[in-house]
């Protein structure tokens, strides 16, 4: 071995001796993080900025160059925005129809998939197919007819008009049925053997097993029926049985004489998306658990 | 897989019966009809209807307004569908590297889901304000074009584009996220010991494993462009300027609900069934693709 060699590897050994004290700094997951902020600030942005105007005073939101901070006029625009446009009356509804429309579309998903599954009847199959065939008819493909049946049944104006007729799911049934049949076939036998008929068995047994799935269609379901435009738009022409989402825009100012009160739209953009926004925030691993489970 | 049966006559039967009236009665009843309304002709009082067979077909297809009210669906459809789709493929796709903090990453990336299209319209209608609006005023800047959407139709339809996009993309997060994250670490460090970079390990590997996922979204973002998206339209441009934003459902919403005009709002309903149906099916394909690949 030559000299220079003997000091190369000499030269080797104390990097590898002293490299553990070094401390690398980790510039790929740095880069990430950068990438991953800059790209949330893009999306979270548009949010940001509707509450920031929410806060302003009407000369702050025409100011140019505009203002890109908060202000003190938060309390004074949400509760204008709430007289304006009969905030109150606007969100209850929502709130009546989102939360009836997800109870709904549980507990009849519940029992019909129980029966598809459990129960052994003439037109099972049709029913199965009957309750897929809703998948493709959205509301806007039988605008007119359904119209008509809503008119004829006197249901226009009224909570089981905004209700009833959105509560069949197919997605919700589909998804119990793949919950009941991961569900080991000694426990139905174990419940007949007790002498449990099976409405007994559903309550008892099927019912505690499934509070995860529920939570997670529910989270879903809420966002669906609070967020419903058409059909609302289509069944409701009164003031008072009007929804949040449907309500916000007539404080959209479109002829150049109104004021420019944008920071109350904003106000109330903030009050109709909130609701929806923070189940989705606190039930976070019941919404993914809903979505990704619910399309499969 | 055989199930113990519960034995019961009439108990299923009751079990259905709210699922199948709400179908029957919301559902297949007036889709039904709206196939009848296709091929009648109502009177403008709505007191005599003739059958007129396809007529009202033939009268919509060389209708030149609906064809353009086809094509902006697509387009509008195809700019919603690529901006969810590929934006939350990237973003999932940072935030499921191995770095801290992917469950605060990914509550800040979800929660546009929860705002409603139409919500998320009048956010964007204030921000792309021809006035007061903060993007025209900062692109004032850059050039001197004037970036009116009541004036230009490509701009009005911009902002209905990225509004609808913004509100899907949480949804299509979620479900790359949960794909992602099912990719055995293995595969990618394999990769890695051969040498390959970061980009190539994403367009070799993890792209091809989550293209079926990538497929399922397309054919769900345009279901939901197509026809959940009326909302946005309605609140924020009302399918104008002039026609630029009149997508078919809208169209369909204008014939049938203000201009009255029954025959075709049937037949365009017809139509939209059929696309739906189509894109159901290309959606179920997917599903049992998925379950043979296991």
């Amino acid at each position: 071995m030559s000299a220079v060699d003997t000091t190369r590897l000499e030269r080797v050994q104390a990097r590898v001796l002293v490299a553990p004290r070094r401390r690398r700094i980790p510039w790929g997951s740095l880069l990430l993080h950068a990438l991953l902020i800059a790209c949330i600030a893009v999306v979270v942005f548009p949010l940001y900025f509707a509450f920031v105007v929410s806060t302003q005073d009407l000369q702050q939101v025409v100011q140019r160059p505009p203002r890109l901070l908060p202000s003190w006029h938060l309390l004074e625009n949400y509760a204008q925005a709430w007289r304006k446009a009969n905030m109150g009356v606007m969100l209850f509804n929502s709130a009546v129809m989102a939360v009836t429309v997800a109870v709904g579309k549980i507990v009849i998903s519940m029992l019909s998939a129980f029966a598809i599954v459990y129960f052994n009847f003439r037109g099972r199959m049709l029913c199965f197919w009957m309750i897929f065939v809703t998948l493709m008819l959205p509301v806007p493909v039988r605008l007119m007819s359904t119209y008509e049946v809503i008119g004829t049944l006197g249901w226009l104006n009224s909570y089981q008009g905004l209700t009833v007729p959105l509560m069949a799911s197919a997605t919700a049934t589909f998804l119990f049925r793949q919950f009941y049949l991961t569900i080991p076939n000694e426990m139905a036998e174990a419940a007949q053997l007790d002498g449990a008929g099976p409405m007994r068995f559903l309550w008892r047994f099927m019912l505690p097993l499934s509070w995860a799935n529920i939570a997670a269609l529910f989270v879903v379901l809420f966002i669906f029926g609070w967020n419903q435009y058409l059909w609302p738009l289509m069944i409701t022409n009164s003031e008072a049985m009007r929804t949040v989402v449907i309500g916000l825009e007539q404080l959209i100012p479109r002829s150049g004489t109104e004021l420019p009160t944008w920071n109350l739209i904003m106000a109330g953009a903030m009050m109709a998306l909130l609701p929806p926004v923070a189940i989705i925030i606190f039930m976070q691993r019941w919404f993914v658990k809903g979505l990704v489970e619910a399309e499969k | 897989m055989q199930r113990t049966v519960f034995r019961n006559r009439w108990l299923p039967y009751a079990l259905v019966a709210p699922q199948m009236a709400v179908t029957v009665i919301f559902f297949v009843w007036p889709a039904l009809t709206s196939l009848q309304l296709a091929v009648y002709r109502v009177s403008p009082f709505g007191d005599r209807s003739t059958f007129v067979g396809l007529d009202n077909f033939t009268k919509l297809l060389s209708d030149p307004d609906y064809y353009a009210s086809v094509v902006r669906s697509f387009v509008f459809a195809g700019g919603v569908t690529a901006l969810a789709v590929l934006g939350a493929l990237v973003l999932a796709g940072l935030a499921t590297q191995k770095i801290r903090g992917l469950a605060v990453y990914r509550t800040l990336l979800l929660w546009p889901y929860g705002i409603a299209p139409a919500v998320a319209g009048i956010i964007f209608l204030f921000i792309f304000h021809p006035a007061y609006g903060i993007l025209p005023y900062f692109l004032s800047f850059v050039t001197a074009y004037d970036f009116n959407w009541l004036l230009k139709g490509w701009v009005a339809m911009t902002l209905v584009i990225v509004a609808t996009a913004w509100t899907h993309l949480g949804y299509n997060i979620a479900f790359y996220i949960a794909g992602l994250l099912a990719i055995p670490s293995s595969v990618i460090e394999a990769a890695d010991v051969d040498g390959a970079g970061p980009i190539r390990r994403f367009t070799a590997i993890v792209f091809p494993l989550v293209s079926p996922i990538t497929f399922y979204l397309v054919v769900l973002n345009m279901v939901f462009a197509f026809f959940e998206s009326f909302g946005v339209i309605d609140a924020v441009t009302k399918g104008g300027p002039g026609q630029a934003t009149e997508i078919m459902v809208y169209k369909l919403y204008k014939d049938g609900f203000i201009g009255l005009n029954l025959g075709s709002s049937g037949a365009q309903s017809v139509i939209l069934m059929a696309l739906v149906i189509g894109l159901t099916v290309l959606q179920f394909r997917f599903a049992e693709k998925k379950v043979t690949y296991r």
